[in-house]
């Protein structure tokens, strides 16, 4: 193990590619020109190439048959060196487990290997302009004509939007049935398609990286349904436990550029406050600390959820709140940074004095896309208070 | 160079099973009801549960068996401590452990050997260490110390001495020519209303002041130097661990209470738990009791394997302390006016999670402390 590491450590020295000399992204949803595009793509086939990436996928697929471990010590090794992420994360962390975990053998075929290579760039095709955590009221219609479905209607947030290849897409069937969870379907679509139309969004950052999507008499062929006609709730439920980490399955590599309260402790270091380094105020300390606990809070739970004897009572409780804890503390931790910076807290990416080129400013506005992209807290909030502690529906 | 942070976290069959049967245990013999019934008693607990507990060997499990305990060692004591918590149940472990902890680190093989066989086999000890200025700092004793000879003179006053009525033994903080060290006292040795019986804000707690003057101390009964310094710490550490642990069963307690309690009441035609108002908050006690327990399985795992724990147990008692605080202080207000009632056990746990607050420092106490361990 020791000797892989080893390896894995030196191929990153190695083959790390340059400092770009564009703003890098900070996630795959932060990802709006083309520059940003095929650095990362380009630094996400490379991985793959090397073998570091999808190890524990199946090998007939395009992954490597190796045991999580392996994987475990090259993600460890790519966080210590922060290279870059792997920009494909739809694809990574939804699409692909969940087409490894009830995919036909033709759909795994056909899609794995290009998901791991950043060939097939996949996008995210749930939330709707109207309906932004309450999927389950997806209007976006599918209507079987012959061999073929008809799509009509929109989705918003879609990140990568511009450069996917294929959605994972929940549109309504049937808008007859016993229930609205029942009418919906689940289809792995293709965006090449006419009537597909992508307009770029722009964000608080001012940067770009979200479309939406519209669908005009798009049509896709009938296999790009996964399961049958009706199952398409069941199947977005079980590809947002893969987003929420409860599952595992996940190919591996980084999917953002990672913040934690060591890096605000050495801010502290080089932030001054009253003309003493911020890091010897009192209150300040406090509040590190504060951050720092909840932190290895956190970093603990995650090793606790290995061990079943010490999850008996609620098994879900660490995974389903792990989304919720980790965003929201990313986002504290974001304000608190920009505070450490006194007066210059005021200032944005782009201004000569800007500490660490805004970084904090603009991982502060970006965090909002976690607290609130793929159900906000508010809502993560009410499925662990109703499915963990089994608290009423409201 | 500040430390790094580990992320050890080990639990072994043994204290797996320990989890069990103390979970069971004092599900059983520790009801609401029981607890109530306690109030009202003299000595606060029910001598034949923890005569069942000695007789489980859980007085003794953390005694090496050299010294006729079970040589569980310290992690195993959470086992217990954490459903002892959650049912608020009360017995003199938790003071018998830190006596027990303070002889091994500290004492000689004499003393070890004089005073753990009688603990493992039921007699309760108890630690005397703070006094009326309210400092959590361990080193700083105003009671003294002097030399009579071959003898010693203890003089001082101690307070938060808890379970003293029915200890038998004492080991109690002073300071010897400018130096801290502790006396082992018996109870036999204890003049006639040296003991009076504190009001503290937990009524299942037992906590005395204890006032002497001038206590002959024999020189094989004293524990000074580094010795008195490793002893101090060890309590510590024990204390900040089983409080720890007793609180995140404290927040599971309280928890259950509250979801029990938001799942029946109604208000405006609807269960007050489908409002988010209370959901989202019981959410976050959920949150708060799971980085608690985190934190104290991984404090213990670092003890167990004799790893340097400090910054770990400090992170435990801080995130455990503040967190049952708020889960006690959310039970009463979303109990409404029941909650306001002494009939409601919402205040139980509040009561507790306020002791327990501020026994052995409270959470800023030991963020500083931590501040100076992580951050210089």
């Amino acid at each position: 193990m020791d000797e892989f590491r080893a390896e894995v450590a030196a191929w990153l020295r190695e083959n790390r590619p340059p400092e770009p000399d564009f703003l890098m992204p900070e996630s795959f949803m932060e990802v709006g020109t083309d520059a940003q595009f095929n650095y990362l793509r380009d630094w996400q086939r490379r991985v793959f190439e090397a073998g570091y990436l999808g190890m524990t996928w199946p090998k007939e697929y395009g992954g490597g048959g190796q045991p999580q471990v392996m994987q475990d010590i090259v993600n460890i090794e790519m966080a210590r060196q922060n290279v870059p992420f792997m920009p494909n994360t739809i694809g990574l962390n939804w699409a692909g487990p969940l087409i490894l975990a009830i995919g036909t053998e033709a759909e795994k075929q056909k899609y794995i290997r290009g998901i791991l290579s950043a060939e097939d760039i996949w996008c995210q095709g749930f939330s709707e302009p109207d309906n932004g955590s309450d999927l389950a009221a997806a209007s976006t219609r599918a209507v079987r004509d012959g061999d073929e479905y008809v799509l009509n209607g929109s989705k918003i947030w879609t990140s990568l939007g511009t450069y996917a290849k294929y959605m994972i897409l929940l549109a309504r069937t049937n808008p007859d049935a016993a229930s609205r969870y029942a009418g919906l379907s689940y289809f792995l679509a293709p965006m090449d398609v006419a009537g597909v139309e992508v307009q770029p969004i722009r964000k608080i950052t001012g940067e770009y990286g979200f479309t939406q999507t519209f669908f005009r008499d798009a049509r896709v062929p009938v296999d790009c349904l996964m399961g049958k006609e009706g199952e398409g709730w069941k199947i977005a439920m079980q590809t947002l436990t893969f987003e929420r980490g409860a599952s595992g399955g996940q190919a591996g590599g980084l999917s953002m550029v990672a913040v934690s309260a060591a890096d605000v402790v050495e801010l502290a270091r080089s932030a001054m406050r009253d003309g003493r380094p911020a890091i010897e105020d009192p209150l300040i300390r406090d509040q590190l600390i504060g951050f720092l606990v909840e932190e290895q809070g956190d970093r603990l739970c995650g090793a606790r959820a290995r061990i079943p004897a010490l999850c008996s009572e609620r098994p879900g409780a660490i995974p389903m709140s792990g989304k919720l804890r980790g965003t929201e503390f990313r986002r504290r931790l974001c304000q608190f940074a920009i505070s450490l910076q006194g007066a210059n807290g005021a200032r944005w990416v782009g201004d000569a004095h800007a500490y660490a080129d805004g970084l904090w400013q603009r991982s502060y506005f970006n965090a909002f896309s976690a607290t609130i992209g793929g159900g906000t807290s508010q809502v993560q909030a009410n499925i662990v208070g109703e499915r963990v502690l089994g608290l009423p529906k409201d | 160079m500040p430390q790094t942070l580990k992320n050890t976290m080990t639990f072994s069959d043994e204290q797996s099973m320990l989890l069990d049967t103390a979970t069971g245990f004092f599900r059983d013999k520790s009801t609401s009801a029981d607890v109530r019934n306690l109030i009202d008693s003299a000595r606060g607990y029910d001598d034949a549960v923890w005569q069942e507990m000695v007789a489980l060997g859980w007085s003794g499990l953390a005694i090496p068996e050299d010294f006729g305990g079970s040589g569980l060692g310290l992690a195993a004591a959470v086992a217990i401590a954490e459903p002892m918590g959650r049912h608020l149940a009360a017995s003199p472990f938790l003071s018998t452990q830190l006596f027990v902890q303070g002889v091994l680190a500290g004492g000689s093989d004499e003393q070890k050997g004089q005073y753990l066989p009688a603990v493992a086999e039921g007699s309760v000890g108890t630690v005397a260490l703070f006094e009326e200025d309210g400092n959590w700092d361990l080193l700083s004793a105003q009671a003294q110390l002097k030399v009579a000879g071959d003898r010693f003179t203890l003089t001082g006053v101690k307070t938060f001495v808890t379970d003293a009525e029915v200890a038998t033994h004492y080991l109690v903080a002073a300071t010897l020519a400018g130096e801290p060290a502790l006396a082992i006292i018996a109870e036999s040795e204890l003049p006639a209303a040296a003991l009076s019986r504190e009001t503290v804000i937990d009524e299942t707690r037992r906590s005395y002041r204890l006032a002497i003057d001038a206590v002959d101390v024999a020189g094989t009964s004293v524990i000074r130097g580094d010795q008195a310094r490793k002893a101090l710490a060890a309590i510590r550490d024990a204390a900040l661990l089983l409080i720890s642990a007793e609180s995140a069963g404290g927040i599971a307690g309280v928890l259950e209470v509250i979801v029990e309690y938001l799942n029946t009441r109604s208000a405006f035609g609807r269960k007050i738990g489908s409002y988010q108002g209370l959901k989202h908050p019981t959410v976050d006690i959920l949150i708060g009791l799971e980085r608690a327990r985190s934190h104290v399985y991984h404090a213990a795992s670092l003890l167990d394997a004799g790893e340097d724990a400090e910054a770990a147990l400090r992170m435990a008692k801080a995130e455990a302390s503040s967190s049952y605080a708020f889960a006690g202080d959310r039970a009463i207000q979303f109990h409404g006016g029941f909650g306001f009632t002494y009939e409601c056990d919402a205040q139980l746990y509040l009561r507790r999670a306020l002791w327990s607050q501020y026994a052995f420092g409270d959470a800023a106490h030991h963020r500083k402390h931590l501040a100076a361990l992580l951050l210089d």
